[in-house]
C-alpha cells in the first residue's frame, strides 16, 4: 500500500460527480428495445389468432393498448436525461451541489426505468414461449376447451384431495402432540421413551414421503397386517401421511414449547402457579402464536403432498389429470390441477406470511 | 428464632459446587443486600429461597418452619415468598393488570373483581394506572420491572427477592425502580436483594452480605462493609467496583 497524502484522499475537496448520461441512454435502449420486443410478441399472437377464427376488432384494440403500455417507461428514461442535462448545466456554472442532486436523481430514475424494462421484458419472453411453435407450447398446457371439458371430473377427483388433507391434519395435529409430549418426558424413567419418539421423528423426517407411503399404503396390505388390510387404499393413505407429517408437526410442537424463555417458566412458578396453570396460561398462549405459521407451512406441503397418493392407485385429482391427459395427448387437465392445487395453497401461504409479519412486529415492538 | 435462616446451605449442578455452605440470618422488616462477583452465586441463592432451585444441602426455614427438602408445598411457599428477576417477568401476552391479577385469581381464589380493584390500587401507587390496559412491550423497562414488583406485592409475600433488577436497564430507568424499593424499605418490607448497585445498597440495606467462593465471606452494616471492610477479599472487590466508577 501506498502511504496516504495528507493533501490528497478523502479529505480532499468534494469530487465531481460523474455524468449520468450514458446511464440514461442506456435505458432509453433498454425502453426501446422492450418496445420492439413488445410488437413483435403481440404480432406473433395477433397471427394465432385470427388462424384460430378468435379475431375481432376488440381483441385488436386491446392488444395495441397492452403494446402501447412499455412506451410508459419512456417517462423515467425522459426525467433521467433531463436531470442529466441539468447535471450538466449545474456543472458548467461550478454549481457542485446542483451537479450532484441532479446527477442522483438522473440515475435514481435511470435505474428505475431499467428495472421495470427488465420485468416487462421477461413477461413478455414468457408469452413468447407459449406461443412458439406456431402456439403449440401454450395449447399443450391451455386447451381451452379440453379444460372446459374435463374440469367436472377433475374437479371431483380433487375433492378427494381436500377430503383425505382435512382428514389427515386432525389425526396429525394429535398424533404429532403425542410425540411431542414423548420426545419431552423428563427424567431417567422417561429416555428409553424419549428415545423411541426421536428415532421416529429422525428416521420419518429423513425419508421422502413418496417412499414412506409406497411402503405403509402399499406394503401393510402386502404383509397382511391385521386390520389395515382390509383398508381402502385411501384411508391406507391417510394412514402413511399421518406418520409421516406426524414427525414434522411433532418437531414445530417441540419448537414452539422449547421457544418459550425459561425465565417465563421461573416467573410462573414463582408466583404459585402449579406446573399445569403455567403450562395453560403462560406457555402454551405464547407458544401456539409461534406454532401456528410453521404449521400452516407443513399442512400447505402436505396439502401437496396429497398428489403423491397416485402411487398406490387412488384417484386423486392429479391421477384423474393423468388419466385424461394420457388420452388426449394434451396435459391441459393437469393444468387444471394445478391451478386447483394453487387456488387453495396460495392464501394460506399469504396468511402464513402475514402472521409472521405480525409476529415479528410484535416482538420487535 | 429469625424470620428468614439459611443454614450450611449447598448447592450443586452436577460436579460444579456453587453454594458451598452458605449461613444468612433475616429479620423481619430488615433489607439484606447480597453483593458479589458475577457467577459467585447470588441469583442460585435467591431461587433457592423461593424454591426454584433444590438445594443439595442444609436447610432453609421461614418463620421457623422447614421450607426446603422433602415434604414441602412449594406452592404454598411461593405465595408467602416472591421474586422478581433481572428480565423476562412479564407475560408478554398479557396486559399489565391481567399480569398483576393471574396469580390472585388462579392461586388464592380471589374473586376478578377484588383482585382487580387490588391491583389497580397498586399500579395507581406506581403512577401506572393508565397502563393497565397496556402490554409489556408498550413499557419502558423500567415501567416493567415497576409492574413485576408490583404483580409480586399483590400475592401479598412476606418477602420479596429481587435479583438484580436494574441492571437490565438504562441508567435514567433505574431510580424510577429504586424509588420504589425504597418506599416499600420504609413501609417495612422485608426484602433480599442481589445488586451491583452499591450507592443504593449503602444507603437501604440493614445489612450486606459479601459472597465469595460459595460462602457469606463478611457481612455486617453497610457502614462497615463498605466504609472499613474487614476482610482481604471485600476490600479487593470493593476497589473493583469503585475503579469500575460504580461506587
Ligand atoms: N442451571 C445451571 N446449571 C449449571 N450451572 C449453573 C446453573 N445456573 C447457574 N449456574 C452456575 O452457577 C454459578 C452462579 O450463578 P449465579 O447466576 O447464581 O451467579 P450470580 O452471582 O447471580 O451472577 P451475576 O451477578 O452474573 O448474576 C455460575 O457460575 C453459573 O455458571
Ligand atoms: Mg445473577
Amino acid at each position: 500500500m501506498n502511504p496516504v497524502d495528507p493533501n490528497r484522499g478523502r479529505s480532499s475537496a468534494p469530487s465531481i460527480p460523474k455524468d449520468p448520461t450514458p446511464l440514461a441512454l442506456v435505458a432509453l435502449a433498454v425502453c426501446g428495445l422492450v418496445v420492439l420486443a413488445a410488437w413483435w410478441v403481440l404480432l406473433g399472437l395477433e397471427r394465432i389468432l385470427e388462424r384460430n377464427q378468435l379475431g375481432g376488432t376488440l381483441l385488436d384494440a386491446a392488444l395495441v393498448g397492452v403494446g402501447l403500455l412499455p412506451l410508459l417507461l419512456l417517462v423515467p428514461v425522459l426525467r433521467s436525461l433531463r436531470a442529466a442535462g441539468q447535471a450538466r448545466a449545474g456543472l458548467a456554472l461550478k454549481d457542485l451541489i446542483t451537479a450532484r442532486v441532479k446527477t442522483a436523481e438522473s440515475r435514481e430514475w435511470a435505474q428505475y426505468a431499467i428495472g421495470y424494462g427488465a420485468a416487462v421484458l421477461l413477461v413478455f419472453l414468457g408469452v413468447q414461449f407459449l406461443l412458439a411453435n406456431d402456439g403449440a407450447v401454450g395449447a399443450t398446457f391451455f386447451r381451452l376447451e379440453l379444460i372446459r371439458s374435463s374440469f367436472g371430473l377433475v374437479l371431483q377427483a380433487f375433492w378427494k384431495n381436500v377430503w383425505m388433507f382435512c382428514v389427515a391434519e386432525v389425526f396429525i395435529l394429535v398424533w404429532g402432540l403425542v410425540i411431542a409430549v414423548a420426545r419431552m418426558i423428563p427424567g431417567r424413567a422417561g429416555q428409553p421413551i424419549r428415545f423411541l419418539a426421536t428415532l421416529y421423528t429422525d428416521v420419518f423426517r429423513g425419508l421422502p414421503t413418496i417412499i414412506s407411503i409406497y411402503l405403509i399404503a402399499l406394503g401393510l396390505p402386502l404383509a397382511n397386517v391385521p386390520v389395515v388390510r382390509d383398508w381402502p387404499p385411501e384411508w391406507l393413505a391417510i394412514l402413511a401421511l399421518t406418520i409421516s407429517y406426524g414427525a414434522y408437526v411433532a418437531e414445530v410442537y417441540r419448537a414452539g414449547l422449547d421457544s418459550i424463555h425459561p425465565s417465563q417458566w421461573s416467573a410462573a412458578r414463582s408466583l404459585g402457579l402449579s406446573f399445569g396453570q403455567t403450562l395453560r396460561f403462560v406457555i402454551i398462549p405464547q407458544a401456539v402464536r409461534r406454532i401456528i405459521p410453521p404449521l400452516l407451512n407443513d399442512f400447505i406441503a402436505l396439502q401437496k403432498d396429497t398428489a403423491l397418493v397416485n402411487v398406490v392407485g387412488v384417484i386423486d385429482g392429479f391421477n384423474q389429470a393423468k388419466i385424461i391427459a394420457s388420452n388426449k395427448f394434451n396435459l391441459s387437465a393437469v393444468t387444471t390441477v394445478a391451478l386447483l392445487f394453487m387456488l387453495i395453497t396460495i392464501p394460506q401461504t399469504r396468511f402464513v406470511d402475514r402472521l409472521l409479519e405480525q409476529e415479528k412486529r410484535r416482538t420487535r415492538g | 428464632m429469625s424470620f428468614l435462616e439459611i443454614r450450611d446451605v449447598h448447592k450443586r449442578y452436577g460436579d460444579f459446587e456453587v453454594l458451598k455452605g452458605v449461613n444468612l440470618k433475616v429479620e423481619q422488616h430488615q433489607v439484606v443486600c447480597l453483593i458479589g462477583a458475577s457467577g459467585c452465586g447470588k441469583s442460585t441463592l435467591l431461587r433457592c429461597i423461593n424454591g426454584l432451585e433444590a438445594i443439595s444441602a442444609g436447610e432453609i426455614r421461614l418463620e421457623g418452619d422447614r421450607i426446603t427438602g422433602p415434604g414441602v408445598d412449594l406452592d404454598r411457599l411461593r405465595r408467602k415468598v416472591g421474586i422478581v428477576f433481572q428480565s423476562f417477568n412479564l407475560f408478554p401476552h398479557m396486559s399489565v393488570l391481567q399480569n398483576v391479577t393471574l396469580a390472585p385469581v388462579q392461586v388464592l381464589r380471589m374473586s376478578r373483581a377484588e383482585a382487580e380493584a387490588r391491583a389497580m390500587e397498586l399500579l395507581r401507587r406506581i403512577g401506572l394506572e393508565a397502563k393497565a390496559k397496556a402490554y409489556p412491550d408498550q413499557l419502558s423497562g423500567g415501567q416493567q420491572q415497576r409492574v413485576a414488583i408490583v404483580r409480586a406485592l399483590a400475592m401479598d409475600p412476606q418477602l420479596l427477592l429481587l435479583d438484580e433488577i436494574t441492571s437490565a436497564l438504562d441508567p435514567e430507568l433505574v431510580s424510577e425502580v429504586l424509588s420504589l424499593l425504597r418506599e416499600l424499605a420504609a413501609e417495612g418490607m422485608t426484602m433480599v436483594l442481589a445488586t451491583h448497585e452499591m450507592s443504593f445498597a449503602r444507603e437501604v440495606a440493614s445489612k450486606v452480605c459479601f459472597l465469595y467462593q460459595g460462602v457469606v465471606h463478611e457481612e455486617g452494616p453497610p457502614e462497615q462493609i463498605f466504609g472499613n471492610p474487614q476482610q482481604e477479599r471485600t476490600r479487593a472487590f470493593l476497589s473493583k467496583i469503585i475503579e469500575a466508577g460504580r461506587l
